[in-house]
């Protein structure tokens, strides 16, 4: 067990070590999902009551857009050097590994969230009806429900020919759910209209049942040859 | 085994053209919708031959996973004897059951489960497994592309509109999309890494399945929109010529996936000669 922490830790601080020196995930993701933001305005008329109801959904589709970027780079970055081939050979867990990389997006698409977020209230003018307080646990789960697959998906869509653009093609189809949960609880929260318990259970489980396979599967899609 | 295939060829011609008679002449016209209701008969054939197949596909994603490691392997067999068992005995305990279903539904549901389980294993070795996953999925998601544009052709005159975000449709397309993202992660991902990594898809999407489908239900239950279409008893002559059609279209699927599967393990053979060769640089002159 402490193999597996320090492995992971050690892992962590490295890629949170390469991304403080070089940025490029999150300045690539800030600026796509501000261009997100922009766009959507143009696109639907935000005055207040309407972009309380849409918001929601526009918000998880900016942050799941621009997860990619961040996800694509996460095994995209091992090719150089033949790392992940040293990965391989090493007796180091695989799972330990995975979580070190789906951690690093957790807090990369964390950041992010905290950067966007004051920026989407004031342009859409946004105020929750709802109880606020689980806007956070809303946030944290369907942050690690686009991570961890998006992280494992990454691992699968970099051994084939078009890595960048087999990621979404493989990660949204199964997202479909997470996606539902996590707009519907938000617009839950932010309209006041209905219940977010029902959605944040929904979240649960999909955490759940995708953490465990990913971990159950990691090992095997690592050294698949 | 090979002089089969004409056989079952013969017999399914056969079936289909019956069953395309008893469709559109034999079955009674629906009361209410006229004669348009007798695209049921190819609609509701495809959902369930689509569903058999996908499930063929799991379980063969499943066996290509577990079958190397013989800890897994045996784990895996009776997690399959296990499902058979509970759904043998707890519907007939804990009743009654939701939505009306019947105990000895489930209970064949959940031998055939186990059944197909270890006749898949025992038909197919560990190489061939991988060819059956490819050939169900594909035939599938032909299947499921049949569902898919023979249920708004159908809904258009019947519900006034051609797509309702309503729970099995929204679902079907989901798994549509599923399976099409398997066969693109097929086609594109190269080498002898491609048959482990599309099992791993396999098993995400068919876990997926249950969430997809819950979510949709939460959705609706909590945006009401106005009930479409509606249940009822169906005519038994039309469940007669229903079924006439499942198993036509069921012999089809079966000789569809049997030819692409022999193509399958010819191509597969080619490329390994094909490997060989070029390790021994024989060339074929």
């Amino acid at each position: 067990m402490t193999g597996l922490s320090n492995i992971t830790l050690a892992t962590l601080a490295k890629d949170l070590r390469l991304e403080w020196r070089s940025k490029d995930a999150i300045n690539s993701m800030l600026f796509f999902s501000l261009l997100v933001v922009v766009i959507f305005s143009f696109v639907f008329n935000p005055t207040a009551e309407e972009s309380r109801r849409i918001a929601g959904g526009l918000v998880w589709v900016a942050f799941l857009f621009a997860a990619v970027v961040a996800l694509n780079q996460t095994w995209a970055r091992e090719l150089r050097n033949q790392v992940l081939d040293a990965y391989r050979i090493s007796p180091a867990p695989a799972n330990a590994l995975f979580l070190a990389k789906a951690l690093g997006n957790f807090i990369f698409v964390s950041v992010l969230e905290l950067l966007m977020t004051p920026l989407f209230i004031v342009f859409y003018s946004l105020r929750a009806v709802g109880p606020a307080y689980q806007l956070p646990i809303v946030a944290v789960l369907g942050t690690w429900a686009l991570v961890v697959n998006g992280t494992f998906f990454a691992a699968v869509s970099v051994r084939t020919r078009a890595r960048e653009i087999m990621l979404p093609l493989l990660l949204f189809p199964i997202s479909i759910p997470a996606l539902t949960g996590m707009v519907e609880a938000t617009s839950a929260i932010l309209t006041g209209e209905y219940s977010a318990r029902v959605w944040i259970a929904l979240l649960v489980a999909y955490e759940v049942v995708f953490t465990i396979a990913c971990l159950f599967l990691f090992e095997t899609v690592l050294h698949a040859e | 085994m090979k002089r089969a295939f004409p056989i079952l060829a013969i017999v399914t011609a056969a079936l289909l053209s019956y069953g395309l008679y008893q469709a559109l002449v034999a079955a009674p016209t629906d009361r209410m919708q006229g004669d348009v209701y007798r695209i049921i008969y190819y609609h509701v054939p495809s959902a369930w031959v689509a569903f058999l197949l996908f499930f063929l596909n799991f379980v063969a994603s499943i066996q290509y996973l577990v079958r190397p490691k013989p800890v897994a392997d045996r784990l895996a067999n009776w997690v399959a004897i296990a499902i058979g068992v509970v759904l043998c005995v707890v519907p007939f305990v804990y009743r009654p059951l939701p939505g009306g279903m019947e105990p000895s539904a489930l209970a064949t549901t959940g031998l055939a489960i186990t059944g197909i389980y270890f006749l898949i294993k025992k038909l197919f070795s560990e190489l061939t497994v991988d060819a059956l996953a490819v050939v169900t999925a594909e035939v599938g998601v032909v299947y499921c592309t049949i569902v898919l544009v023979t249920g708004p052709l159908w809904a258009r005159p019947v519900w006034g509109i051609w797509w309702t975000w309503d729970m099995r449709l929204t679902s079907t397309l989901v798994l549509w999309l599923i399976y099409v993202s398997y066969l693109l992660l097929r086609k594109f991902s190269t080498g002898s890494q491609t048959p482990l990594l599309a099992a791993a898809l396999a098993v995400f999407g068919a876990l997926d399945v249950p969430l997809v489908y819950f979510s949709i239900w939460f959705f609706r239950t909590q945006h009401p929109q106005p009930v479409i279409g509606g249940g009822g008893s169906i005519d038994p002559r039309m469940l007669h010529v229903m079924l006439i059609n499942l198993l036509a279209f069921l012999c089809f699927a079966g000789l569809v996936c049997w030819s692409r599967y022999r193509l399958e393990i010819l191509q597969r053979e080619v490329e390994e000669t094909q490997a060989l060769e070029a390790l021994l640089d024989r060339r074929p002159r």
